[in-house]
């Protein structure tokens, strides 16, 4: 089994992974719910194009979704060049960026299967939870949230392995920077072009169709025993 | 208290517009399937906006149109039962009945937990989450949970509509011991004739988005211009009785009201029970000279005080209200007959009904036992 032992180079890209797509998952979650309720709940002018705009990740090229936070939030960009000046928070060649656009990437699975979550929670309960004396955030905090953690774990799931294989937005917007930028699936790319790093390529593919099982694994124990604690049969 | 509404409202095609002002008990919104019944509580509690009017209960004003005033329903402490129970599947029944507990200020904590799980005898159930209980226990749950919220205004929305005979059976006896225990005004929205019958203490008849009638039951059950509005098939009289003896050699039960003596199948009641019991009109035979060699066991005596026929001068049926030494009694006859008797106002008549009409469904009180339930599941 000795060839199955990871490098050093080749774990530093499965820790960069891990840790890229834990923070784009745990730091797109507020959003996610946000939007998600939004865009269940909300009345709202500008509703279709909000749902576009998060949407619309999941269709163009990632190579364009890239470049655009590269403009955006590249060290000259906008957006970037603020962040950078108030609150010291750089994207450009950083981990931090990597993330981004992995959280970027996987935002559209994750609002998604949140907001079907919250569609199919039914309004009535929210109602007589309202003539019981709670407001809106009691409602959202004691009915809405445990009704719809299923579909959040779900969306959790499917944002963290989107973000694992995140790669051409990534590599277009950070680059691939070992140790710093160069996740998985650019570790992985980087293997296949250079003469004898096949074997690398492999067990790093190994490595990422392991991690997607048990991330899939994970999603179905948790849905199978919050649907046993609501006696949904 | 007091709950006067005075609201208009369109929803779709259909125009709600009720005005009405009623006190304390049960007052139950009566009316036909889609007559407005369920949209008025429904802005009673909060959950529609009206377009115009005003909602004052007990001299808070939850809503004032005129005055821009629209109390959000979280605020307005008025619990709220609905047809489906809509307890909250994540929660276990203790949870569910603590719930509204949670947010309700001390001074409104005034029914104590033990008391009403014992009042609707669900104290089995505390440690089960709702998907597990049947029909009639999520109801009882429901009714505690909006109890236990301390409202001042309980509102129930066909709580027994979704329910079969022998659920309703089940929890009617809490809904009367509610009624009759607790504090808690309550406004009861049913279409169901028995119901309203055996609960209400003030009934608001509601036709087609308008109030037709305000006034005791009794009073409104009585009058004949309103039964094409009730349901002519199962209007009557209702009859204040009490439990007066058993008669087991027969099986036979006699209550006495102002107007006689009645007898029917046994009760499983304690002497002295008060009760109410409704005579169908459909169910009343008269007789102009007191009958012999009768099957019939209760025949009254009384006076013909009101005569109303269904289609004017060609109509084959007539209502006859009577007089029975106060009690009312009403009787469903052809105009044949009653051109056949000549009946006419003022005239002295004796009412014939049979005993097995009486049944147990139009009576209040604790009704439980074998026989009852025997009786119902032959009638139906």
């Amino acid at each position: 089994m000795d060839w199955m032992a990871l490098s050093p180079e080749e774990w530093t890209a499965v820790r960069l992974s891990l840790k890229v797509a834990t923070v784009a998952t745990l730091v797109g979650l507020p959003f996610g719910i946000g939007v998600a309720l939004a865009l269940a709940r909300g009345r709202f002018w500008g509703q279709s194009l909000l749902n576009g705009l998060v949407l619309l990740p999941l269709i163009l090229p990632p190579v364009v979704t890239g470049y655009i936070l590269l403009i955006v939030f590249g060290q000259r960009g906008p957006v970037g060049s603020w962040l950078a000046n108030y609150f010291g928070i750089v994207f450009s060649f950083r981990w931090t960026g990597a993330a981004l656009a992995c959280g970027i990437m996987g935002f559209p699975l994750m609002v998604r299967a949140i907001r079907l979550a919250i569609e199919s929670v039914d309004a009535r309960l929210e109602e007589a939870a309202g003539t019981l004396g709670a407001n809106r955030a009691w409602v959202f905090a004691t009915v809405t949230l445990p009704l719809i953690i299923p579909g959040i774990l779900t969306g959790m799931i499917l944002c963290f392995a989107k973000a694992m294989g995140e790669f051409g937005a990534t590599i277009t917007f950070v680059s691939n920077i070992p140790g710093e930028t160069q996740t998985l699936p650019s570790a992985i790319y980087t293997f296949t072009q250079v003469p004898g790093g096949d074997q690398n390529a492999l067990r790093l593919t190994l490595v990422s169709v392991a991690i997607s099982m048990l991330a899939l694994l994970a999603s179905e124990v948790m849905a199978r025993s919050t649907h046993r604690r609501l006696d949904i049969e | 208290m007091t709950l006067a509404i005075d609201i208009q409202h369109r929803l779709g095609r259909f125009q709600l517009d009720a005005k009405f002002e009623t006190g304390g008990g049960l007052v139950a919104l009566f009316g036909r399937s889609g007559s407005g019944k369920t949209s008025i509580v429904n802005i009673i509690a909060g959950l529609i906006r009206p377009e115009h009017g005003r909602v004052v209960n007990d001299d808070v004003v939850l809503v004032d149109t005129a005055r821009g005033i629209f109390v959000p329903r979280h605020r307005r402490r008025i619990g709220y039962v609905f047809q489906e129970g809509r307890l909250f599947p994540h929660l276990t029944v203790r949870q569910n009945l603590l719930y509204g507990r949670f947010f309700a200020p001390d001074t409104d904590r005034r029914e104590g937990f033990d008391p009403v799980v014992d009042l609707l005898g669900i104290g089995a159930l505390l440690d089960r989450r709702p998907g597990r209980l049947s029909g009639g226990e999520k109801q009882r749950v429901a009714i505690g949970r909006a109890l236990l919220a301390g409202p001042r205004l309980l509102l129930m929305d066909e709580p027994l509509a979704s329910l079969d005979e022998a659920r309703k059976a089940e929890i009617f006896p809490y809904i009367e011991r509610l009624r009759d225990q607790s504090r808690v005004p309550i406004v009861y929205v049913s279409h169901a004739l028995t119901e309203v019958a055996r609960l209400a203490s003030t009934v608001v008849l509601i036709a087609e988005g308008k109030v037709a009638a305000v006034g005791a039951t009794a009073d409104v059950m009585h009058r004949l211009d309103l039964f094409a509005l009730t349901n002519r098939a199962e209007a009557g009289a209702i009859i204040e009785a009490t439990v007066e003896r058993h008669d087991w050699a027969f099986g036979l039960t006699e209550l006495r009201s102002r107007a006689g003596l009645w007898r029917l199948p046994r009760l499983d009641l304690a002497l002295g029970t008060r009760l109410r019991l409704t005579v169908r009109a459909r169910d009343v035979m008269l007789a102009k000279s007191a009958p012999a060699d009768l099957s019939a066991l209760n025949i009254v005596p009384g006076v013909v005080t009101d005569m109303a026929g269904t289609g004017g001068n060609k109509g084959a049926i007539v209502e006859i209200k009577l007089d029975c030494n106060g009690d009312v009694l009403i009787a469903r006859l052809t105009r044949y007959s009653v051109e056949r008797l000549g009946l006419t106002p003022g005239q002295q008549i004796h009412a014939l009904v049979k005993s097995v009409a009486l049944d147990r469904r139009g009576l209040s009180g604790s009704m439980q036992g074998a026989a009852g339930a025997d009786a119902e599941a032959n009638e139906t």
